[in-house]
């Protein structure tokens, strides 16, 4: 299954990955033999084949509605790239 | 050529749960920023998700109370996308198997009640917040607030079925009531924790399919989205009225210069490859559960209003007033108990108490006004014990002190005078005092009575029984 | 004990007892440990981060509490490594990425919280192929681990750190993760013991994620009564990851040594066709017949959909990845690119820089397979097959008890034989794989070797919750073949 290279490109948007030209090549060719192997599964009827998100089955795994707050924070806050305060700082978004 | 809007109003209603839907961070509003955060709900590496069950409890209420049909399986799926305020890059939300679906909202029009169908209500988690440094225009930066991310939501899609702001504004007014009803959401627009966004196209009148549409947002009040939704109605006429095309976009209320402006558009279609989320099992409704729900649900506004109407004849606007709030409709009925006068109950309610409550700010519940207060009053005027005027006058007491209005009336002795000597007395000394008017009156002119009943209620203060007045000055007047 | 036995040659089971009475001390073990890591893991590279004060204090501790007699069970004292996967409270954790290259975490992993509730020693984080996605440790940002039978050899992947490390006597026992295979393969190609549990069975909780409905905890240990000693301590339930299932925790090491008489074995054909190295074939038939003495019932089952594992692993996990990892964005923590006016320029020169090509590959894939028009065709279509191949286990256990098949199709493959295609690396696991999508335990223990001496892994497959099926037969087994022993200086051999 052939992959174009502007398909790359948009994927890579998608993403928020910056790929370089020998990547973007690269990935035109691995992703277009990997999906062309990925062609196989056509081989398999599956119209009537339930979907498995999870191999254990399991329902209604849930919480009771209580408080408890976090003590550590400066913890969470003393990674951050670039801070002010107990706030992330981050470029602005430029809307292009 | 006559056009007509086609609308349909996406609702995100915060839930008032005490912790967050996926964390047990609190949700409280208004925290310093970044006070209510934990690993799960900042994204760290390695994180999982745990739903709150009161989440699913109050998701239940809202689908039972719009007549939905509540799915036996649902399940979560992640909405990829990547903005700072989301910290996974996803948000937990519900796709292909939402908890509920196909249920209705009813409105009253102008040409009467109109239902107006639900897509799906469903539930997932809110995002956080960006805020901007001071002089947003010169700053390179913003800042990342997360205390709002994973607050819970429930998401309420209406069909297409809204055809003009009013319908809008109605429904909005409407579904809001139910939610507050319910007690699982403040309803409060400003504040954010009921926000709606709008799709609008118009078409000739008579078409079935439907035109472009455009997406509003930024409105944060209800009064904005009836504005947005006439002033984008007009635009998109105006638009094809000049023979252009109405481009399918979101655009935003602009509050200060009163219209809609677009937002450009985003470098890409938006692609959010929903999947199902492997860190959270589907849920499983039960009859059971559903049967605990249910009997949690109140009278809901529309039957509450009706009710009243029947119950205590009271007119349609009455009604809509005194419903609005679960705590005034039950205020009334409690007053209503204790003094039969519905009408009388409803007046006071509607116009003096209402007056002092929007004034305050304030709920009926916060207030020193019991029920027995106003039926108290209403029950001194009826039986002729004061008049209505004194009522007014003792309601600013009861309100301000939570006295009891009788012992008010007693204390400060607004007792109603009553006494048909005494009135006759003075009745008879307006008259000696005011020949010329008594002359008018014999000769005819009977509209010079009111000025006489003036100068009695004058001389007793106010006090005297207003009928009474009436009937012992025309007996004196009478040649 | 004799101090001329070497430490590193005792297994945990043996260690802790020692340790209990008193003949040595914690920090002795840690210290041995720490000068061992020192000497010989700059070639190896089995650690990202090695914690020579904290585990000296951490094992005075231990051994001050020994001696105010309170014990925290059959794992007290005892040093262990930890794949750098795990959420380790103020412990830089990197996960083998450049991007997570300065993250230290504001808390812990469930896993990491139960190993110390157990009086475990932490030594370090090891090396790990990046963000788990590799067959031979060699995506890790932190360079490649070497295999210790054969230094010019990959140690097999993702848990090629800690797999190596107990290899060569660098921790006397490891816990990994595995997502299509990642404990297992590399503990097949070290000649190691490494077990992934069932789904569920262990808290993924603090566990940084691959692909969420694959990805397990387990143990690489020397011999299968410690993979037994550290499963007790990792495993049961925890409120806090909803996929974690509430059973019990049997006493697993209680199935060690038990008679293997009618345990019904399945021999999957589809296990044993075409791409294997002929030595693994023979050595697996070798341990085939030995379960037959042991007085198993040797059955030939089919699970007809394993050609299709492959295809539909390599579109779950990196969808499920694609979406797990954009949360490194360099807003909160780990790396971001410099220098960027705006945000999404940001973003994406930080994902750029951050992450290698074997990630950047995954998420790319993922990205793909659930972008609009795809979904149906790839992940909704991956999730159907799942369910054929899960539904070819559950037929096959009805009729047997485990299954036994190889580990991996070849032995350890030369460093950078296989980085340039990554379809080829991505089949090192085809055996591993079926196994992570049905959700069922599985242990890999050594069997013998090749011509070249390197370790052969013989793979047992269990039902759902039953890992006390596969610790029984795998210690019959072992009991027979013998446990593989600690790599010396040249590779070979050393004897203990
Ligand atoms: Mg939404
Ligand atoms: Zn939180």
């Amino acid at each position: 299954m052939p992959i174009s290279a502007q398909e790359v490109l948009h994927i890579a948007r998608l993403a928020r990955l910056a790929l370089t030209d020998d990547e973007v090549a690269a990935f035109t060719e691995q992703l277009g033999n990997i999906f062309e192997y990925m062609k196989k599964l056509n081989e398999l009827d599956t119209q009537d084949i339930d979907e498995t998100a999870h191999a254990i089955t399991l329902r209604n795994v849930l919480r009771e509605d209580r408080v408890e707050s976090f003590a550590d924070r400066e913890r969470i806050f003393s990674n951050a790239p670039d801070r002010e305060g107990d706030c992330f700082r981050v470029p602005k978004i430029i809307e292009d | 050529m006559g056009f007509e809007a086609v609308i349909g109003l996406e609702v995100h209603a915060q839930l008032k749960t005490d912790s967050k839907i996926f964390c047990a961070c609190p949700t409280a509003f208004g925290m310093r920023a970044n006070s209510n955060t934990c690993p799960v709900c900042t994204g760290q590496p390695g994180v999982l998700p745990v739903l709150n069950r009161k989440v699913v409890d109050f998701a239940l209420k809202a689908a039972l109370a719009t007549e939905s049909t509540i799915r036996r399986e649902s399940i979560f799926a992640r909405k990829n996308y990547f903005y700072p305020d989301l910290p996974k890059g996803y948000q937990i939300s519900q796709y292909e198997l939402p908890i509920a679906e196909g249920g209705f909202i009813e409105i009253d029009t102008k040409e009467g009640r109109k239902r107006i169908n639900l897509t799906r209500i469903h539930m997932e988690e809110d995002a956080g917040k960006l805020l901007h440094e001071a002089e947003f225009e010169q700053s390179h930066f913003s800042l990342v607030d997360f205390n709002r991310t994973a607050v819970p939501l429930l998401e309420i899609v209406s069909e297409p079925e809204i055809r003009s702001p009013e319908e809008g504004g109605a429904y909005l007014r409407m579904l809001r009531d139910i939610l507050v009803y319910l007690d699982i959401c403040d309803g409060n627009m400003e504040e954010g924790s009921f926000r709606c966004d709008a799709n609008v196209s118009v078409r000739p009148r008579g078409q079935s399919t439907f035109g472009t549409k455009t997406e509003l947002k930024n409105m944060n009040s209800f009064r904005n989205v009836e504005k947005a939704l006439e002033y984008e109605i007009g635009r998109q006429i105006r638009v094809i009225d000049e023979g252009g095309e109405v481009i399918q976009e979101t655009r935003l209320w602009d509050v200060a210069a009163d219209k809609t402006v677009s937002m450009r558009t985003k470098e890409e279609a938006h692609d959010y490859r929903y999947f199902p989320d492997p860190d959270l099992v589907p849920l499983e409704i039960d009859e059971g559960w559903i049967g605990k729900i249910r009997e949690s649900i109140p009278e809901l506004p529309l039957a509450k209003r009706d009710r009243f109407q029947r119950e205590y004849s009271i007119p349609a606007y009455d009604s809509e007033i005194l419903c609005q709030s679960r705590a005034l409709a039950d205020f009334f009925e409690a007053a209503v108990a204790m003094h039969g006068n519905a009408k009388a109950i409803s007046n006071l309610l509607m116009t003096e108490v209402l007056r002092e409550l929007n004034r305050d700010r304030v709920d009926i519940t916060e207030t020193k006004l019991t029920p027995a207060h106003i039926a108290g009053i209403v029950k001194a005027t009826d039986d002729g014990v004061i008049s209505g005027k004194i009522g007014k006058e003792i309601f600013q007491i009861v309100y301000q002190t939570g006295d009891d209005p009788v012992k008010i009336i007693e204390e400060k002795g607004l007792r109603q005078v009553s006494d048909e000597a005494a009135i006759e007395k003075i009745a008879q000394k307006v008259i000696d005092d005011h020949p010329g008017e008594a002359m008018t009156y014999r000769e005819g002119k009977k509209g010079v009575l009111g000025f006489f009943v003036g100068q009695v209620m004058k001389g007793t203060k106010g006090k005297a029984n207003p009928a009474l007045v009436n009937e012992i000055l025309k007996k004196l007047l009478e040649p | 004990m004799g101090r001329t036995m070497e430490l590193h040659h005792l297994t945990l089971e043996d260690l802790a007892a020692y340790l209990r009475r008193k003949e040595v001390t914690s920090r002795e073990v840690t210290e041995h440990y720490l000068s061992r890591i020192h000497t010989h893991d700059e070639e190896i590279h089995s650690y990202v981060t090695v914690l020579h004060d904290e585990a000296i204090r951490r094992a005075d501790e231990m051994d001050a509490a020994l001696l105010r007699g309170e014990v925290r069970g059959p794992r007290h004292g005892v040093p262990i490594g930890l794949k750098d996967i795990f959420c380790t409270g103020g412990i830089l954790t990197t996960c083998g990425s450049r991007i997570l290259s300065n993250f230290v975490p504001p808390y812990d992993s469930t896993v990491y919280r139960k190993l110390a509730d157990a009086g475990t020693v932490l030594l370090g984080k090891q090396n790990m192929d990046e963000f788990a996605m590799g067959s031979s440790t060699e995506t890790s940002h932190f360079g490649a681990t070497k295999n210790p039978w054969d230094r010019g050899r990959i140690p097999g992947g993702s848990s090629g750190g800690s797999a190596a490390a107990v290899a060569a006597g660098l921790c006397p026992a490891a816990v990994g993760t595995d997502t299509g295979g990642s404990i297992r393969q590399p503990a097949s190609l070290c000649g190691a013991v490494g077990m992934k549990p069932t789904y569920g069975r262990v808290s993924r909780f603090g566990m940084i994620a691959f692909a969420s409905s694959l990805d397990q905890a387990g143990p690489i240990t020397k011999t299968v009564k410690d993979a037994a000693i550290l499963l007790e301590a990792i495993s049961g339930y925890d409120p806090k990851d909803s996929t974690s299932v509430d059973v019990g925790v049997p006493p697993y090491r209680e199935w060690c040594g038990r008679e293997l008489t009618g345990t019904r074995v399945g021999i999957p054909k589809e296990y044993f066709v075409g791409g294997i190295q002929p030595e693994v074939d023979r050595e697996v038939k070798r341990a085939i017949a030995a379960l037959e003495r042991l007085g198993c019932e040797i059955v030939e089952v089919s699970l007809p959909h394993t050609d299709y594992a492959l295809a539909c692993y390599y579109i779950v996990a990196p969808a499920e990845a694609s979406s797990n990892l954009a949360r490194y964005d360099g807003v909160r923590y780990g790396y971001r690119s410099e220098g960027h006016s705006d945000l999404i320029g940001m973003y994406r020169q930080t994902r750029a820089d951050g992450f290698g090509v074997e990630v950047k590959r995954r998420i790319m894939l993922g990205t793909y397979a659930l972008s609009a028009g795809y979904y149906d065709a790839f992940y909704g279509k991956a999730l159907r097959v799942r369910t054929l191949i899960k539904r070819d286990f559950l037929e096959a256990f009805n009729a047997v008890d485990v299954l036994v098949t190889p580990t991996s199709p070849t032995t350890a493959f030369r460093l950078g034989e296989k980085t340039e295609d990554p379809l080829t690396m991505y089949l090192s696991d085809v055996f591993t794989i079926p196994t992570n999508l049905a959700g069922l335990p599985g242990i890999s223990l050594p069997c013998g070797r090749d011509e070249e001496n390197l370790p052969v892994g013989v793979q047992i497959i269990g039902k759902h919750f039953r890992e006390e099926d596969l610790i029984m037969v795998a210690s019959a087994l072992e009991s027979v073949l013998g446990a593989f022993g600690v790599a010396g200086e040249s590779g070979a051999r050393e004897e203990s």
